[in-house]
């Protein structure tokens, strides 16, 4: 691993280009060694300077959860990044796509925990009897890289590319429901343009938390109750631009809608 | 198109199944072979294989996936006949010796109780005329090259037809709602792609309404106790010897392929 000031200089410049709106080239391209446990290391310094600055974690998100994902950045796992209090939107309320760089749009199957989640060794049982409720929802991704051209690392960094997440309203409780499979379809400016199933994420959303929880052991975090879990998307994402208007359907959960302006 | 060309066309497909042999596109040597000649082609494909005692038994949508359409390079969708022989039993391997370059799609098939006959034939329609749902793999084997085709050699290679797989389960259609019927394909137990029923032209039964209205145009309709599979909601993927593929569909269970 690298030391202190290259996370430093290199959380930096992420800051920098979401302060200014303007993209860097990855970090990856003049970093040979840049390991993934350096990039989440960056990650780090960027959120404790939001925390320090009166951020609130209000949950997570697992990225690269999708095979399609992971063969397109050639890895093998997930990623994870940190939702805090002023990356929520309100569903119908006009989102600001000025505060974004490149803004993409996924939809996915929010799990909110009733009670908190502490690995190593949470297992899906585990994460089953912790979870309160599911919701319908949008998570906006965005890239502080230019063009989007991430490598694993430069995402991690990055804070696994989050931007945003629009919570639909509807609650519904994972008894006698399949977690696995629950159809979505995701409509741009009132057209389907992907058709998906919440087991895209790791084949079940349930085990993205169960990775999640085990994953962020390993940086002395723990999942904590009545926080968020973004697992992934369950489709492809979509561009978005000022105007278009998205729209999340589920089987069971029900509808999101996130407009932008 | 003449009737001697259509019979032409006929014998060389005829002979690329019985030969397992791919072929180049009939669109190269018969440059007018336009849509319609190419259902000719496969409607005389049909009573040749009538009269050896193998009934159609269904009908088949393709390309009615965006998906579908962008991975062969085709905008419209197209129709083949399901016949007797080529429903696959169960639990049973596929041997691809037998086959070209098999490939399988995950489908949603409606059980028909009633004809439906268009024009006129509307989504509403079909969901009363359908007597259940369940899930199926259509195993796809293109007589061309490669999967390269234009519309004309597709059709009357009746859709790449090679066989047909059902799930386990038949459920009433008024319980489902099809749009948002989710969907895992698995290779090898790879969770690899998703879908959901929306993916075929906004909702299955639309599909099945557009063939129904379709088949008006040429004098035929789709027949009560037809199978009708809807169209393939993900790309097709390879099917080859020692793997196999799964599609676990909300509701409607497990249907699986595994290839020797």
């Amino acid at each position: 691993m690298a030391d202190a000031g290259r996370w430093q200089g290199a959380a930096d410049a992420l800051w920098d280009a979401q302060r200014d709106g303007k993209p860097i080239e990855p970090l990856s391209d003049d970093w040979p060694d840049f390991g993934v446990d350096d990039a989440y290391q960056v990650q780090l310094v960027n959120i404790e300077r939001r925390l320090a600055a009166g951020g609130v974690v209000r949950g997570h998100k697992v990225g690269l959860s999708s095979r399609a994902m992971q063969q397109m950045l050639g890895v093998h796992e997930p990623d994870y990044g940190h939702l805090l209090d002023d990356m929520f939107f309100y569903e119908h309320d006009p989102i600001d796509t000025g505060r974004f760089i490149q803004p993409r749009a996924e939809i996915e199957v929010a799990v909110v925990l009733r009670t908190g989640l502490a690995g190593p060794g949470v297992t899906v049982a585990d994460v089953l009897r912790a979870v309160d409720f599911l919701l319908p929802s949008i998570e906006i991704v965005d890239s502080r890289v230019v063009d989007w051209r991430i490598r694993i690392q430069d995402t991690i960094a990055d804070n696994a590319s989050s931007a945003g997440v629009v919570l639909g309203g509807r609650p519904t409780s994972l008894s006698g429901l399949d977690p696995a499979l629950i159809g979505a379809l995701l409509r741009k400016n009132g057209e389907i343009v992907e058709t998906g199933c919440s087991g895209a994420v790791l084949g079940n959303p349930i085990t993205a938390v169960a990775w999640l929880a085990n994953k962020v052991a390993a940086f002395g975090v723990t999942l904590e109750a009545g926080q968020i879990v973004m697992p992934g998307a369950c489709t492809r994402m979509v561009e978005v631009a000022p105007g278009d208007v998205i729209r999340a359907e589920f089987d069971v959960l029900g509808d999101v809608t996130a407009r932008f302006c | 198109m003449s009737e001697d060309l259509v019979g032409a066309c006929a014998d060389i497909l005829d002979a690329a199944v019985a030969r397992r042999a791919a072929i180049p596109r009939l669109s190269e040597a018969y440059p007018e072979l336009t849509v319609e000649d190419a259902y000719r082609v496969q409607d005389e494909r049909t009573r040749r294989r009538a009269d050896r005692g193998d009934p159609v038994i269904g009908v088949k949508l393709g390309l009615t996936s965006r998906a579908k359409q962008s991975q062969m390079q085709l905008d419209q969708p197209v129709y083949g006949r399901i016949f007797a022989s080529t429903v696959h039993p169960a639990e049973t391997p596929v041997r691809t010796g037998t086959l070209i370059h098999p490939r399988v799609e995950p489908e949603i098939v409606f059980v028909m109780g009633e004809r439906l006959e268009g024009p006129g034939v509307t989504a509403a329609d079909v969901m009363a005329a359908t007597e259940g749902i369940c899930c199926g793999l259509e195993i796809l084997d293109s007589r061309f090259a490669d999967f390269s085709f234009a519309a004309p050699d597709v059709i009357a290679d009746n859709t790449s037809e090679a066989g047909v797989v059902l799930g386990p389960r038949v459920l009433d259609p008024s319980s489902l709602d099809l749009r948002l019927l989710g969907l895992i394909l698995e290779q090898d137990g790879d969770p690899s792609m998703t879908a959901a029923g929306a993916a075929c032209l906004g909702h299955p039964a639309e599909a099945v309404a557009l063939l129904a209205n379709w088949l008006a145009g040429r004098s035929e309709a789709v027949e009560a106790g037809w199978l009708v599979f809807s169209g393939g909601l993900t790309p097709s993927v390879p099917l080859e010897p020692g793997h196999s593929v799964a599609a676990t569909f909300a509701h409607l269970g497990s249907v699986s392929v595994r290839a020797v």
